[in-house]
């Protein structure tokens, strides 16, 4: 009896907790307009959860890229088709593991540097103090930081598929010779528009929701070091878990 | 100032690597590309009953020495044939004109790709040179169906051959009838 009313407790948790979201995203949208005109502001977040990603998300694409050679090289040479690499290479990036694993490293790198710099924030009274002094914190720190990591998330995952198309071709055509002109013509012939637009709108999604989590779990964190701390941890796993689950629907309804 | 120099530095770095990522996805991995540079090379056309699934970027092979790659296909209404265009290195300018042109392919389930054989003439093919003689790619399915109908020929023939001595006596299976 007391365990269905310990679930009934966390189910009702878990919904108000979702509501909260919701509205703070509806927030966040409603601020953005403005937000935009402060691009100096904006600048300043593309270039810390952007730019200073950049060197994670490269090195992870490349080696992801030339894991997918590898192993797509050695199943598709059981069935003699190994110039097929080319295009397993480009829609596993493209569709897949672009827009996923950026999303991943993102939450890891950008989102618990977000989460932890806005919790810190609250447990040092910052946020209260700029409502003192009649600056709203939302307006002046929260969105932008949420609009730097929207802007910077697509154009992560640009990246990072593309070092990962050209790891595979590393690989695929300059250890394992397959003929290039094959991998990358039949690339262009298998890989449509309709393909990179899944990958984008993928990445588009994942970065409003990665964010969104990160400045969340930031702003409402209780102002305690162990706070601060599990603000982030909450980050990651809840990131993690929504943008697999959130892959899932994009997926199937791109079928 | 400085600060705020190294700022825009790394944003306008990481913004103009995005796009330029994006625009490479769209340009070079689908068939919406762009032609860049190419280096000196001849073009001559090859006429097919059948390509298969031969791919505009294919090989053009001869001896298994790559010297060239597929660049067009197109359709001839006159005589409902492809008319593959190839375009084949400057380096190797001595192919006899009266080679043949065939569509082999790579492995069992690869991709196609057009073989030259070297024939015995003395003038050379050049560019816009036609040559005449093709070889259509095997189709799969067409030489399953032609191993199928040889089969069930020769088992039909074996039956007519074995019926023949068994006639006079009656079969029991219609006896059981």
């Amino acid at each position: 009896m007391k365990l269905l009313k310990d679930l009934w407790q966390s189910l009702i948790y878990s919904l108000v907790g979702l509501g909260a979201v919701t509205r703070f995203l509806l927030r966040l949208a409603a601020e953005s307009p403005r937000a935009l005109l402060r691009t100096d502001l904006i600048a300043q977040q593309i270039f810390n959860s952007g730019a200073l990603s950049l060197v994670i998300i490269m090195l992870s694409g490349l080696f992801v890229g030339m894991v997918l050679g590898l192993q797509g090289f050695q199943l598709l040479q059981r069935f003699g088709s190994e110039e097929a690499l080319g295009t397993a290479a480009a829609i596993g990036m493209v569709k897949e593991l672009g827009p996923v694993v950026t999303a991943l490293l993102f939450a890891g790198r950008a989102g618990t540097a977000l989460a932890s710099e806005l919790g810190l924030m609250r447990a040092t009274d910052q946020l209260s103090a700029m409502e003192m002094m009649a600056v709203d914190p939302i307006r002046r720190v929260v969105v932008p930081r949420f609009l730097g990591g929207v802007i910077a998330m697509p154009l992560l995952a640009a990246i990072f598929s593309v070092i990962g198309i050209y790891g595979a071709q590393l690989v695929g055509v300059q250890i394992m010779h397959v003929d290039a002109g094959s991998f990358w013509s039949q690339m262009r012939a298998a890989v449509g528009l309709s393909d990179i637009n899944e990958g984008i709108v993928k990445s588009c999604i994942f970065g409003v929701a990665c964010s969104l989590i990160a400045v969340y779990e930031g702003y409402y964190a209780d102002p305690t070091a162990e706070g601060v701390g599990r603000a982030t941890t909450r980050t990651v796993v809840t990131s993690a878990v929504v943008v697999l689950f959130l892959d899932y629907l994009i997926t199937a309804a791109f079928l | 100032m400085r600060k705020s120099q190294t700022l825009n530095l790394g944003t306008g770095t990481f913004v103009l690597l995005g796009f330029a990522a994006l625009f490479f996805l769209t340009t070079q991995t689908t068939s919406h590309g762009l032609a860049f540079a190419t280096p000196p090379h001849y073009d001559v056309t090859a006429k097919f009953d059948n390509i298969g699934d031969l791919k505009v970027g294919a090989p053009v092979a001869m001896a298994g020495v790559e010297l060239g790659r597929v660049t067009k296909i197109g359709f001839d209404w006159k005589d409902y044939k492809a008319v593959v265009t190839l375009r084949i290195d400057a380096r190797y300018d001595k192919i006899p004109s009266d080679s043949d042109a065939s569509i082999y392919t790579q492995g069992l389930l690869g991709g196609k790709f057009v073989g030259l054989t070297p024939g015995g003439a003395d003038s050379y093919l050049k560019d816009g040179a036609q040559i005449d003689f093709t070889q259509s790619a095997i189709v799969l399915e067409n030489l399953i169906g032609q191993l199928v109908a040889n089969f069930t020929k020769s088992k039909a023939d074996d039956q007519a051959a074995a019926a023949q001595p068994a006639a006079a006596q009656p079969k029991s299976t219609e006896k059981t009838k």
